[in-house]
């Protein structure tokens, strides 16, 4: 059984995002460190342990971005992706999800996986799009947020559980199927010294929008620019022993704030 | 009527509109100047739920009801209102941000080849575009959005916007489109109820109480349920609390949970790391309560008490009851 695994690589939570100088569509790219976007991590841990326990299968896993998103790919062989493919083209530079979806429906038709496993959401843009637009694109069902996921032992269907609010609904759907990861699906593995070892060796196949047969015209949702935040007001840290300090937030909630 | 913004129906399965549409129709229609039509796909409608959505401004609700449409499946829904959008081109669709909507959002955007804000937190006509604001980089930036062609599609993030006032003598026009269902391919094998809390839903909620680290231990919660009993608060926790197993993960908030914008923000024993800011900073009002007079969170709050939450959620409980029973 094939499962394809679709990656992105964003800036770490931790990293301080400036609005570019010189554009102000876009961030500041130095100085910032990137690490594949931790619901992707649900996703690619998940298809390795289908694939572990099935026994046999092939997991491949795809990113679309500039040369740095190697990393990522190499970070997902590591944690034990058979091999990857790099949708690489400066064409698809300002790709919003739709475009992203078609590129990467694309590789999926060449590839005709069983399954496509993506994260929930991407943590830059929090878009959380891509995964049903795939699906959309592709004609085949899909199921976002899943908490469980168990493939039959036929690999004609994959048995999810998808969190909605107040619940989780159970479904079996019929392969080939797109499936999102919601945390807590699995706890991902740590990449060992033998699998970044051997990552090296992995195949990272570079493919252009052309080779897609993709045409990459101007998005359908474009950044307009960036903003920082507007400032909060300051805050105001209540002093005195706690009886009267909580008697002071009471007051101040119901007065000032009136939220309460 | 051509051009009006479409609201999608989030509904709570027993026949009636959430309230959160309250808040997506009011934007709509500020926005569209009341040309507003909501599109109920459910297996139970009823006539309440029509004369709700009418109330809160709607002047045509598309109701299409039908077994198949519950429980939601993208298969299903999608053709069926993406026909329905080019029969009768809204100018936009929007819906609230719920786990279904988002993926349903997507889905339409894709078969229509539209552009999707998801987790839109402002809208502004400008000319005759819109332009949708929406956080980005785990809430340190706003990205402001344009689409290239109608429909508009959105989805919204629950309590951003200023829902409409529910008017009685405004009633909406039912229409019951023909429509053709595809068949479903995925099958609902069960349900799974969470266990209710007896507390508002965590990202519906206007109110919300978190617990962090400081909370010390799962046992430890009880002292801030009691508090969101008295003030009709949902209780959630942090990454920390909810990695070392004292909540589910339903109840985390920040980047890798739920993203929450209540009126009111509480936070007990909560650090404050930029995940855990990226899920609540939008909220209006930030409260935090934390032994360290140095911690990140206290930069965002409206009110700090430096101190032992363990003293003052009681005193605070109490406090609370004080004023409530007046």
């Amino acid at each position: 059984m094939k499962i394809v695994v679709a990656v992105k690589q964003v800036p770490d939570t931790a990293t301080q995002v400036k609005i570019s100088g010189a554009d102000p569509k876009a961030i500041d790219t130095a100085g910032i460190t990137w690490i594949v976007s931790p619901y992707d991590e649900f996703a690619v841990e998940e298809a390795l342990r289908i694939k572990e326990k099935r026994g046999q299968g092939e997991v491949v896993a795809v990113s679309l971005g500039p040369d740095r998103v190697k990393e990522a790919l190499r970070s997902a062989l590591a944690m034990g992706c058979d091999r990857a493919i790099h949708v690489n083209d400066p064409a698809l530079a300002t790709a919003d999800t739709l475009m992203t979806a078609q590129a990467l429906a694309a590789v999926i038709k060449q590839e005709q996986p069983a399954l496509v496993i993506c994260g929930r959401q991407a943590i830059d843009d929090d878009m959380g799009a891509v995964a049903a637009q795939m699906a959309e694109i592709l004609g085949w069902p899909a199921a976002s947020w899943i908490m469980e996921a168990t493939v039959d032992a036929d690999a004609k269907t994959v048995r999810v559980g998808r969190q909605v609010e107040g619940g989780l609904e159970v479904f079996d759907l019929p392969l080939p199927a797109v499936v999102s990861a919601q945390k807590g699906l699995n706890e991902p593995r740590y990449p060992t010294l033998k699998g970044i070892m051997g990552a090296k060796k992995k195949e990272i196949k570079d493919v252009k929008a052309a080779d897609l047969g993709v045409t990459a015209g101007a998005p359908q949702l474009a950044v307009k620019n960036l903003e920082a935040l507007p400032a909060r007001p300051p805050g105001r840290i209540i002093q005195g022993d706690v009886k009267d300090a909580v008697k002071e937030l009471v007051r101040a909630l119901r007065e000032e704030a009136k939220a309460i | 009527m051509a051009n009006a913004f479409w609201c999608i129906v989030e509904d709570d399965r027993k026949g009636a509109p959430k309230k959160v549409m309250a808040e997506v129709i009011g934007e709509a229609a500020r926005l569209a100047g009341g040309n507003v039509e909501a599109v109920w796909l459910t297996d139970k409608a009823s006539d309440d739920g029509i004369k709700q959505l009418g109330a809160w401004g709607a002047t045509k609700v598309w109701v299409l009801e039908n077994a198949a449409f519950a429980p939601y499946r993208g298969e299903v829904w999608t053709p069926v209102v993406a026909d329905l959008v080019k029969q009768h081109a809204p100018k936009a669709v929007f819906a609230p941000v719920t786990s279904k909507m988002r993926e349903f959002a997507g889905r339409l955007a894709a078969r229509l080849g539209a552009g999707l804000s998801a987790d839109s937190v402002g809208m502004a006509m400008e000319g005759d575009q819109l332009v949708a604001t929406r956080p980005v980089y785990a809430g340190k930036l706003l990205a402001k959005m344009t689409w290239a062609k109608t429909p508009w599609i959105a989805t919204l993030r629950p309590n951003v916007f200023k829902p409409a006032d529910a008017q009685a003598g405004k009633t909406a026009q039912v229409e019951k489109p023909s429509v053709t269902i595809p068949a479903a391919t995925m099958k609902l094998v069960e349900r799974r109820e969470e266990t209710s809390t007896g507390l508002p839903e965590l990202t519906e909620a206007e109110t919300v109480i978190s617990g962090g680290r400081g909370m010390k231990g799962p046992e430890n919660y009880v002292i801030l349920e009691n508090m969101a009993s008295v003030i009709g608060a949902a209780v959630g926790a942090s990454r920390a609390a909810v990695d070392a197993g004292w909540r589910p993960h339903r109840f985390q908030i920040g980047q890798t949970g739920r993203t929450i914008s209540p009126k009111l923000y509480l936070g007990f024993g909560v650090s404050g790391a930029i995940q855990h800011l990226a899920g609540m900073r939008t909220s209006k009002v930030i409260v935090a309560v934390n032994k360290d007079p140095d911690a990140p969170i206290f930069k965002i709050a409206d009110y700090g008490i430096v101190g032992d939450l363990f003293e003052v959620v009681p005193a605070l409980t109490d406090e609370f009851k004080k004023l409530l029973e007046k």
